[in-house]
């Protein structure tokens, strides 16, 4: 079908949990491409978004300077972006860290720990690597986000609702159980 | 038998008892208002504000303010929904409340608090304060990183258990809840069967070992939101 919605998914600092629940919609997935074109997403490796997306779906916060540089590009190719899970919504796991400085992280990782072997003492410094952020940022506080989904992961079942509601033109009503933090 | 007094919550006339407070007289009468730091059986505290009505007109207390013979209060109302969200949001970014791996969750007040206003993500920065967790008790864990200060223990050791295991320490936002004892709450006199040890709203003072004997799932609000059992009239029977 032609000039079907686009839609682009990224995992970001997350530990691709979220899109294991996009896939936990079992068969739904056969509507769900009739529905959309996937357009940049870990489903089919797409590396770049190619056209203009009608909807983003974001996994994980920020933390390191390459997710904020993708973030920046899906906010600008997509209409709607969306939060999904709880470490886009509020830093989740690798939020952790917040609160130990970022040099005691890496020293602990690198240099430090009791199972660390570097024989070189060094910390890894190599222009490739994504520089780290001081902190780990939900992505509101680095981008407008249009809609959150919470929850670790959100369920297969509120990922298909907001889906199907966001590309059917219908506000996104979830019941009570469909939202949850956990 | 105290005398009666008549007054309306969102238009709804309500027959309350001299003494009461208007969170009192509106559970006894199947209404439901968010509250978090008051607790049945425990004295008026004040100090989340979620439950703030609109006293003719004035945001107050409902849990500390009393009844009064022909108060207009306002309680469901759009304006309020966002007051009560915001404060709970605040509660959220102050503290660190990661409910993905907290035993509590499900069977958290602040947890279904948000669930019940709604609330998808915070409108504030997230602080990430560094807190403290304290399991030097052999059957209590007190972990800070989730406390919200509504000082529910505290007053539970004091006014139930006749003793005094917690208590506030620090001003301002370095205010916490410390122990009555330097080696932590082990060295203190609290027992896991202390009304104290269960107070607690959110996952902060936990008994060990019994965490996840409910699964994620199959807890208290999970599927009924909070207050649920104030509005089908369980709280004025029992």
């Amino acid at each position: 079908m032609a000039n079907k919605p686009k839609l682009a998914t990224v995992s970001l600092a997350g530990c691709f949990g979220c899109h294991m629940s996009v896939l936990d919609i079992d068969d739904r997935i056969l509507e769900l491409i009739e529905l959309v074109e996937f357009d940049r997403s870990p489903i089919n490796d797409i590396k770049e978004i190619k056209g203009r997306c009608a909807v983003g779906i974001v996994e994980g916060g920020c933390c390191n300077e390459e997710n904020v540089h993708v973030l920046k590009h899906f906010r600008e190719h997509c209409d709607v972006l969306i939060s999904t899970g709880d470490c886009a919504t509020m830093g989740g796991i690798p939020a952790l860290r917040n609160t130990i400085p970022l040099q005691e992280c890496l020293e602990e990782a690198y240099l430090k720990g009791p199972t660390v072997y570097n024989p070189r003492g060094k910390l890894p410094n190599d222009p490739e690597i994504p520089l780290l952020l001081d902190k780990v940022y939900p992505c509101h506080e680095v981008v407008k986000m249009d809609y959150h989904l919470p929850g670790c992961p959100p369920s297969a079942d509120t990922l298909w609702q907001a889906l199907v509601a966001l590309l059917t033109g219908k506000p996104i009503a979830l019941p009570y159980e469909l939202i949850k933090y956990d | 038998m105290s005398a009666k007094v008549a007054f309306t919550i969102d238009g709804k006339t309500v027959q309350g008892e001299q003494g009461q407070t208007i969170l009192q007289a509106a559970a006894l009468a199947s209404i439901y208002i968010p509250h978090l730091c008051a607790m049945k059986g425990l004295s008026p505290w004040g100090s989340c504000r979620v439950c703030t009505v609109l006293v003719n007109g004035r945001p107050q207390a409902a849990c500390t303010t009393p009844v009064a013979e022909g108060a207009v209060v306002e309680n469901d109302t759009a304006e309020l929904k966002d007051l009560r969200s915001s404060l709970v949001e605040m509660l959220f970014v102050e503290g660190n409340h990661y409910c993905m791996f907290c035993e509590k969750s499900g069977n958290c007040e602040l947890q279904a608090m948000a669930y019940r206003l709604g609330i998808l993500a915070m409108r504030h920065p997230y602080m990430f304060p560094v807190r403290t967790l304290d399991a030097s008790h052999p059957d209590v864990m007190v972990e800070l990183n989730r406390c919200i200060l509504c000082a529910r223990c505290i007053r539970a050791s004091q006014e139930l258990d006749g003793k005094h295991v917690f208590d506030f320490v620090g001003r301002g936002s370095h205010r916490h809840i410390g122990v009555n004892a330097a080696t932590g709450a082990g060295g203190t006199n609290l027992k896991v069967t202390d009304k104290a040890a269960e107070a607690c709203p959110v996952g902060s003072i936990v008994k060990k070992r019994v965490g996840f004997a409910v699964p994620i799932g199959q807890r208290l609000y999970d599927s009924k939101p909070i207050g649920s059992a104030i509005e089908s009239g369980r709280a004025a029977k029992g």
